[in-house]
This record gives C-alpha cells, sequence and structure tokens, in this order.
C-alpha cells in the first residue's frame, strides 16, 4: 500500500466513526444509554439517519475524487473538474425536470437519463474520427464546456417558469447539493453505479500514464484514444450521475482532492485514482459532518459548503499556476 | 522483423502528403528520411509507425498489413519518438523511462536500467523529468523508447532542440542499438548528419520519395539541387562532410 493510500485510509477510518457520532446531537459511544427508549432512539439515529449519510459522503465523495484524477489525468490539466464537462449539469437538468413534473420518486431515474444523455454527447462529439485518432482534448473540452452550459440554461429555463414557487424553491434548494434526510434507498442508487465507474476508471489508469507523453506517443505505445474515451466517459458519466442523482449538484470536490493527494505520490496519474477516491470520500464527510454541527438556524447546504471551500481553493491554485509552482 | 511499404499514399485535407511510396527499410541499419519543409517525412514516419491510416497502400511489419495489428503488439515491435515530444506531469526519469514497458503490460526492471545505463541517466534517476535541460530530455525520451526493446525506433526529428555535443552523442547511442540489431528511422533535417552517420537516406519531395540508397548517391548534388532548388558542393573527407551551399 503506498503512503498516499495509508494516510487517507486511515483518515476515512477515524472519520467515519466520528461523522456517526457527530451532530445536532451529539451520541457518546461510551456512554451508558440509560433507558430502552433512548438506545433505541440512538439505535434508529445511528442506523437509519447516520449511517447512510455517512456511507452516501463516503460514496459520492470517492466517485467525485477519483473522476477528478482521472479528468485531470486524461485533459492533462490540474484544473479540470468532472463537473464542467456537462455530465453533471446535464443529470441535473434531468432531475430538474423530475420536478416539473412533480414525481419526486423519478428524480434520480431522471438524473441518470440526464447523465446518459450527456455522456451519449460527449461520447458523440468528441469520440471516433474517421482516422480513429479521436477528437483530441481541444474538442473534448469544448463539446464539454458547451454541453454544460447548453444544459445550464435549460435548467434556469426551466426554474424561471417553474409551474409555481414551491417547485421552484425545491429546484433552487435541491440545485445546491445536500446528504440532509438521505436514506438506504439512495445508497443503493448510488453504490453500485459509483462501483462499475470507479472500476471502469480504474481500468483506465495505465492509459493515463501513458498519456503523460502526449497523444501520439500514448498511441504509438499502443494506447486506443477511442476506447480510452469511452471507458472516461462512462466511468465519469456513472460516479458522477450517480452523485448528482441522490445529492446534487456538489461541486470541487474532484477539482480539489487530486491536488491535495499529488504531492504525496510519484505523480503518475495511475498513482493519483485510489488515494483521490479515498481522500474525496473524507473530504464530503468532512464538509457533510461540518454542515451538521455548523451552529445555524437551517442546515448549511453541503453543495455550498464545498463550493466555499473550493472557489479560493481553485483561485490559490490560479495564483500558484501564475507563479509556475504548479 | 521487416518493416516496408507498399504504394503508401496518406492524404490529409484533400492533398496527398505522402504519394505512393514503396520502400523496404532494414534492420541493423540507420535510415535517415530528409526532405524540403512539407515533404511528407513526418507523415511517412507516422504512417510506418501505424498512426496514419493510408488512403491507399499499406505498411508491413513482418508479413502483415499494420492495420490489421493490434495497437499493443505493433507498440511493442515499433518505438516512436514523435517531434517535440511532450512531457506533462512532473514525475521522475525512472518512471517516465518505465512507461517504455506499457506495449509489454510488465514493470521488468531490467530493461529500464538497461535503458537508463545506455542513455547515461543514472545520476539523473530521481530527477523531475518537467526540469531538464533539452539535451537531457532527448536522452531520458529515447531512453523511454529503448526500454520497450522495441525491433524499430522512429524518430521524428530527435536532434532537432540539439547542440552540436549532444546530436553527435545521440547520434552514436542510435548506432549502438542499430548494431545491437534494431532498425532505426530518423528524420533529419541536417543534410550533413545524413551523410556522415546514416547507413540508408530516403530523399522525400512533395509526397514523393525522389530517391533512396547509400547517402554518397540518394545526397548527391543534383539531388539537392531537385528537391531544394540550392546549388551544393559536398567537402572534406567520407564520415567528415560538409555542405557549402553555393547559391539557390
Amino acid at each position: 500500500m503506498t503512503r498516499a493510500n495509508l494516510i487517507f485510509a486511515a483518515l476515512l477510518a477515524v472519520l467515519l466513526p466520528l461523522s456517526l457520532f457527530a451532530g445536532r446531537v451529539w451520541i457518546n459511544p461510551f456512554a451508558d444509554v440509560g433507558p430502552i427508549a433512548d438506545a433505541d432512539n440512538v439505535g434508529l439515529i445511528l442506523m437509519e439517519l447516520r449511517m447512510p449519510r455517512a456511507i452516501l459522503a463516503v460514496v459520492i465523495g470517492a466517485g467525485l475524487g477519483a473522476a477528478g484524477a482521472a479528468m485531470q489525468g486524461y485533459l492533462r490539466n490540474p484544473l479540470a473538474d468532472p463537473g464542467l464537462f456537462g455530465i453533471a449539469p446535464m443529470a441535473a437538468l434531468g432531475a430538474v425536470a423530475s420536478f416539473w413534473i412533480g414525481v419526486t420518486w423519478v428524480l434520480p431515474i431522471f438524473a441518470l437519463i440526464g447523465a446518459g444523455l450527456g455522456m451519449a454527447l460527449l461520447a458523440a462529439i468528441a469520440g471516433r474520427t474517421p482516422s480513429g485518432a479521436g477528437g483530441g482534448i481541444a474538442l473534448f473540452t469544448l463539446a464539454g464546456l458547451m454541453i454544460a452550459s447548453l444544459a445550464g440554461t435549460l435548467t434556469a429555463l426551466a426554474i424561471t417558469m417553474a409551474p409555481n414557487a414551491f417547485a421552484m424553491s425545491q429546484i433552487v434548494l435541491w440545485l445546491n447539493g445536500a446528504l440532509t434526510d438521505r436514506s438506504w434507498d439512495e445508497v443503493w442508487i448510488a453504490a453500485p453505479l459509483t462501483v462499475v465507474g470507479l472500476g471502469l476508471l480504474f481500468t483506465a489508469a495505465r492509459s493515463l500514464d501513458a498519456l503523460t507523453l502526449g497523444d501520439d506517443t500514448a498511441r504509438s505505445m499502443g494506447v486506443n484514444p477511442s476506447r480510452l474515451l469511452l471507458i472516461l466517459v462512462g466511468g465519469v458519466g456513472l460516479t458522477i450521475g450517480a452523485g448528482v442523482a441522490v445529492a446534487g449538484i456538489i461541486g470541487f470536490v474532484g477539482l480539489i482532492v487530486p491536488h491535495l493527494v499529488r504531492p504525496l505520490t510519484d505523480k503518475m496519474p495511475s498513482s493519483l485514482l485510489v488515494p483521490s477516491a479515498l481522500a474525496g470520500a473524507c473530504l464530503v464527510l468532512l464538509a457533510d459532518s461540518l454542515v451538521r454541527i455548523l451552529p445555524f438556524v437551517t442546515e448549511l447546504r453541503l453543495g455550498i459548503m464545498l463550493s466555499l471551500i473550493g472557489a479560493p481553493f481553485f483561485l490559490w491554485l490560479l495564483l500558484r499556476m501564475r507563479k509556475g509552482e504548479l | 522483423m521487416k518493416l516496408a511499404c507498399e504504394t503508401l499514399t496518406i492524404a490529409r485535407g484533400g492533398n496527398l502528403v505522402v504519394n505512393r511510396v514503396t520502400s523496404r527499410f532494414e534492420a541493423g541499419h540507420i535510415t535517415a528520411i530528409v526532405g524540403p519543409n512539407g515533404a511528407g517525412k513526418s507523415s511517412l514516419v507516422q504512417a510506418l509507425t501505424g498512426l496514419i491510416e493510408p488512403a491507399h497502400g499499406k505498411v508491413l511489419l513482418g508479413d502483415q498489413d499494420i492495420a490489421s495489428i493490434l495497437p499493443a503488439t505493433r507498440a511493442k515491435h515499433i518505438g516512436y519518438l514523435p517531434q517535440n515530444a511532450e512531457i506533462v506531469w512532473d514525475v521522475s526519469v525512472r518512471n517516465l523511462i518505465a512507461l517504455g514497458r506499457h506495449p509489454h503490460g510488465d514493470a521488468a526492471a531490467q530493461p529500464v536500467e538497461e535503458a537508463i545505463k545506455v542513455m547515461q541517466l543514472e545520476k539523473l534517476r530521481d530527477a523531475p523529468a518537467t526540469r531538464l535541460s533539452g539535451g537531457e530530455r532527448a536522452r531520458v525520451l529515447l531512453a523511454r523508447v529503448l526500454a520497450g526493446t522495441p525491433d524499430w525506433i522512429l524518430a521524428d526529428e530527435p536532434l532537432a532542440a540539439l547542440d552540436l555535443a549532444h546530436q553527435l552523442a545521440l547520434i552514436e547511442h542510435l548506432k549502438t542499438c542499430a548494431k545491437a540489431g534494431a532498425g532505426v528511422i530518423i528524420v533529419l533535417h541536417d543534410l550533413a548528419l545524413a551523410m556522415n552517420h546514416a547507413d540508408r537516406v530516403v530523399v522525400m519531395n512533395k509526397g514523393r520519395m525522389i530517391t533512396r540508397g547509400a547517402p554518397r548517391n540518394a545526397l548527391a548534388s543534383e539531388v539537392i539541387e531537385q528537391a531544394w532548388g540550392v546549388k551544393t558542393r559536398w567537402i572534406g573527407v567520407p564520415g567528415q562532410r560538409a555542405l557549402a551551399t553555393l547559391g539557390m
């Protein structure tokens, strides 16, 4: 096990139980719980509220972290965020469409359909060209940004034309992701999809390493760019799509995490994937525990919390880049 | 293993950048591909590597059409060093050279160490690959190709960014590879380097191969005048020739 894996696995092992005990109701695992009614309540809080929420944080964080590391490796750019490339905004658009219909249980399905459409569009535009060379990273980036922009515009349209004020407030709230009141149902939606997505991303590891030497060299080394693109679009689509389907938009994790991990590794894109998944799980778990215990009247949204951390972090990265430190 | 092309034709944007080139390359030799800008040298090398699908004709690796060989199998036999090769992440020299094992799907230490030794990179082993000088960088990139122990080494202007001493050193390394049995095909701009160091020369102009053969014949003054439109004369003794230009 590498150093980075060890550090973030240990951190996760500490954060996970802490997040179960932290919240509006603090649970002391060493205290005598007293009357049976109390014990039941504690068990209920743990098993039905905190446990699924913590597992979801881990699952979504792991997906976002690994997707971020894979995207930065693929685009050979340390500023790439998987949320920028159309899949998350398309998933969000799908979810918003479900508010329009007014049937809440279809939300995850609509979000996944949105993510799937985003993936298909991205693969169709940036994928295989007649020469088999693929469209390259410029085409991928521009196509991704345009899909994101279109999805964002349609989402804005859906908000302004919402059927009623309640739907409008629901949409706006939901767009700023959160893990509040999530149950085991959401875990069962997100976890399997994320596991498959992570599996796809991990199979791309060696090809991402080869890309360190540029497109042409990677191709000469046996990397099939069209296949790699499909694997990555599939892997990122499943992990990001699953996250948006159950928690809404949670930004910046995929951007920040690979930066935290990179100095602890040999900087090969493949060495980043597993520790980024672990670190992503830690970050979302930590942020979600913080929004629970911060003393606001209403709970701070997780998506807002992470953006508050993430946007300044991004600016700091740009400053470092300007100084040539990155 | 043989490498050859038959009536190889490559089209780009409606133009034929390589036009019906037939040639057979010899293992154990250095073949220099020369020609004026836009002659189709890089396209020819990319097609020989299997990176470009020809519009017509084919490239043969062994007795097989290269297009029908799996990319991973092809990569075990052909090592390619593109023009302006990039290095993106700040990986160590050792790790970058070890990428050469990618086609074999292993992390065999022996060929990697061998490549480090041949390219005299022992002291730079742990240095970050993005902070090397031009000469070190060229050696590291070639070492990456060598670590894959390919039968063929195809390099597109590997000497372009190098000073005189490093040019000679790299040429010597390539000669060592050829002596060990590898086929070496390099695109060169410096005709004197081709004249003095290549075993065979292929001269390209406007997509066509206008001649090939021993450097003395293929790079005769008449050929240079025909392809480059410059009157020249070779001076000096064999192996140390220099090209004097006499005007357009």
